[in-house]
């Protein structure tokens, strides 16, 4: 097993997560080619870029649904690539996963879904479940709504309740994908303070993928934006406003125009517009 | 947990309806299952013995001049009069059936399961519950009117011999 | 063989392929998903207790069918009092298996796919995947075992309202004897013609169940691939059902 807390190019022994020179490709179209990105304890640490260039397919390598082709991914300061499957389990026990449109179990209800990694994972007698359940509840405002069904339950609110499952099992490192996608300025408010909090409160370390470069940059420590497969650029969000990179430029601003392509690859335009059907 | 409770008794019901029909297929419909013998009996019971009772079974029914009186609901070998013994159960609505009225069983068309059919008997006394017919007359079995047929014919012998069952008083 | 045939050949080959090795992790995930009845009794309530009366219903008309059906060609040969035998016979070894296998795989199979389906296109198998908890153990298990115990207890359910129903048209409407209808029927009906039908529901329970945890399993990620998933497996059942059905019944022979 590599011991990746030496030697890292990025350096520093609090990486909780280092995804080092990664290659992975789907049905051999690359999706990352030579990916490098550091999680630090304790930190907010933001991975942009635009739809489909791997934000989620990454967040897949880090929590060993997928291996790499190539390169490395350690979570702990262990190869993830490497585990076997009861390791596997061990180590996402540690972890907490929001996703993008909260993945709440639908057949049992708000309270039962915060309960379930509980009920799976420990014997805890029921009167202290509950208390925990709707101490988490309570976290992130919802111990009223603890009876409902997920299907009651706005997008905003499935993403609180998502987020009290994901904090349960008091976990080391918290995993959001897309939180803000799709939600009301005042829902969007609550999971972006609440992210914040997650992460002062509990020194849960954070990795937070978006595209929505002005939430994540207010509470990001620091960010990498991705695209074409490889990490562009990367810093604070101070560094990364200050940029005159064109491609991080380019994304901050939101233009069509620029190192990144808005066109999907294609023939020559005129070329094909001339061309005669087939 | 309401909801729980419920669902789990729904199951239980369930399993309980499909092992029932289970058992019962596999048990009481199968000549060699192994039955409970809970054959329904509203009737008083009668006994008859014969020579050969042929492929009778239990559940066959009684008929007088066609009509259904009852049906048989056991057969055993009796070991001392080294004969078949069988059970019948007579609808009580039809409780004056003379003493001496004689039992002879019958086959139901060309390929039809075989019966009990009682000729009544001209006594003024009647059959009650745990009475004997003491008249009877036993299947005709095909296989042997067939076997005597050619038998006969090959020996050419002129006279032809009785068929498969004769009247036999007993005692 | 033409390319594109030859094409269809492989990916039928994988697919069976694909569904075989899923079957080999079901049942490995089974062992433990044993340990936790009330996941199975939930399916069992699902796929059985909620399949009952559908199956009832189709069972009684079956069997009605058979009576009207069986006494008007049994009269040819004035061989009536063989329409409990015949009606028996062909509900225990025959229709009461397979159509109760088509019926579970139309009413609780495309739930079974669809719940599944959606889960998988909600994120909801992923997020117990990251959750530490195997979705094979804790989703597609306890549905494979409920099912597996429920068709049989289904067939069983089938076969005797079915005779029922064969009973009512033919000794109540047709006029065959009672006793004879029944004598006639025990008489005819062996232990090993039961167990024929009882080994053919399980066997389908199982292809059934399995078709429909797998297709679930397996459906692509949209509205659209979960209702394609939840067509197939209709399809793929009432196919599998059939073929094994003569498998069987020739194995039996
Ligand atoms: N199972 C899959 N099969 C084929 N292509 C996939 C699959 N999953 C993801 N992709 C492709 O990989 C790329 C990255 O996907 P994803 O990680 O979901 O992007 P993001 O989350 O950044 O929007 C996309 O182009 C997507 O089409
Ligand atoms: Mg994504």
């Amino acid at each position: 097993m590599t011991d990746s807390q030496t030697a890292t190019p990025q350096g520093a022994s609090d990486a909780v997560i280092d995804v080092r020179d990664v290659h992975y490709a789907i049905d051999g179209r690359p999706i990352f080619s030579g990916l490098d990105i550091v999680a630090r304890r304790g930190l907010i640490t933001a991975v942009m870029g635009p739809s489909g260039t791997g934000k989620t397919t990454l967040l897949r390598l880090i929590t060993g649904q997928i291996d790499a082709d190539s390169g490395l991914v350690s979570v702990f300061g262990r190869d993830v690539g490497t585990l076997r499957r009861p390791q596997l389990y061990a180590m996402r026990q540690r972890m907490g996963m929001l996703f993008q449109n909260g993945a709440l179990l639908t057949d049992i209800d708000v309270f039962e879904n915060v309960a379930f990694p509980v009920r799976e994972h420990t014997d805890l007698p029921e009167p202290l479940i509950r208390k925990l359940v709707l101490t988490k509840l309570e976290a992130v405002g919802l111990r009223g709504a603890a009876h409902l069904m997920p299907g009651e339950l706005s997008g905003g609110m499935a993403r609180r309740v998502a987020l009290a499952r994901a904090i349960v099992m008091d976990p080391e490192v918290l995993i959001y994908d897309e939180p803000f996608v799709g939600l009301d300025p005042i829902s969007l408010g609550v999971i972006l303070r609440l992210v914040k909090q997650m992460n002062d409160a509990l020194k849960i370390t954070s990795v937070v993928v978006s595209h929505d470069v002005q939430e994540i940059s207010s509470i990001a420590d620091y960010s990498y934006l991705l695209s074409e497969g490889r990490v562009v650029a990367s810093g604070t969000p101070a560094e990364l406003a200050r940029s005159d990179s064109p491609t991080v430029r380019q994304f901050m601003t939101g233009g069509a125009e620029g190192p990144v392509r808005f066109h999907y690859p294609a023939a020559d335009y005129a070329a094909e517009l001339m061309e005669s059907p087939r | 947990m309401r909801a729980n409770r419920s669902l789990e008794i729904g199951t239980g019901l369930f399993v309980l309806l499909g092992l029932a029909a289970l058992l019962f297929l596999s048990m009481q419909l199968p000549a060699n299952g192994l039955k409970f013998g809970f054959t329904k009996t509203a009737g008083y019971p009668v006994t008859a013995q014969f020579d050969n009772i042929g492929s009778l079974k239990v559940g066959a029914p009684v008929r007088m001049a066609g009509v259904r009186i009852g049906a048989v609901t056991r057969i055993d070998f009796d070991t001392n009069t080294e004969r078949a013994k069988v059970w019948l159960s007579i609808n009580p609505r039809f409780n004056q059936i003379p003493m001496d009225s004689s039992a002879s069983i019958d086959t139901e068309g060309l390929l039809g399961g075989q019966y009990i059919s009682i000729s009544p008997g001209g006594m003024p006394t009647y059959l009650k519950a745990g009475s004997q017919i003491i008249q009877t007359q036993s299947a005709l079995v095909l296989e042997n009117l067939i076997n005597k047929f050619f038998a006969t014919t090959a020996n050419k012998s002129a006279s032809q011999s009785s068929g498969g069952g004769t009247k036999e008083p007993q005692k | 063989m033409s390319a594109a045939s030859k094409a269809g050949v492989t990916e039928l080959l994988r697919k069976t392929g694909l569904t075989g090795l899923f079957f080999v992790r079901l049942l490995g995930a089974c062992i433990p998903a044993l340990a936790r009845p009330k996941l199975i009794i939930a399916q069992i309530y699902n796929a059985g207790a909620r399949s009952l009366i559908i199956i009832m219903l189709s069972g009684l008309f079956t069997g009605m069918v058979l009576g009207l059906q069986g006494y008007d060609l049994l009269n040819r040969f004035g061989a009536t009092e063989a329409l409990g035998t015949a009606a028996a016979m062909a509900l225990l070894k025959e229709l009461g298996p397979v159509l109760t296998a088509l019926l579970f795989a139309g009413r609780a199979g495309t739930a079974l796919t669809s719940e599944i389906g959606l889960m998988r296109a909600t994120d909801q198998l992923t997020a117990m995947e990251v959750m530490a908890v195997d979705p094979m153990r804790y989703v597609a298990a306890p549905r494979f075992l409920g099912g597996l115990i429920a068709v049989p207890l289904l067939t069983a359910v089938f076969n005797l309202i079915g005779l029922y129903g064969a009973q009512l048209i033919g000794v109540q409407l047709l006029g065959v004897d009672h006793g004879t209808f029944w004598s006639q029927t025990q008489s005819a009906v062996a232990l090993k013609d039961v167990t024929e039908g009882i080994v053919k529901s399980i066997v389908f329970g199982a292809v059934v169940s399995l078709i429909a945890v797998n297709e679930g399993y397996h459906a692509e990620p949209t509205a659209e691939g979960v209702g394609l998933a939840t067509t197939r497996t209709v399809v793929a059942s009432s196919v599998m059902t059939l073929l094994l059905d003569y498998i069987l019944t020739a194995a039996f022979m």
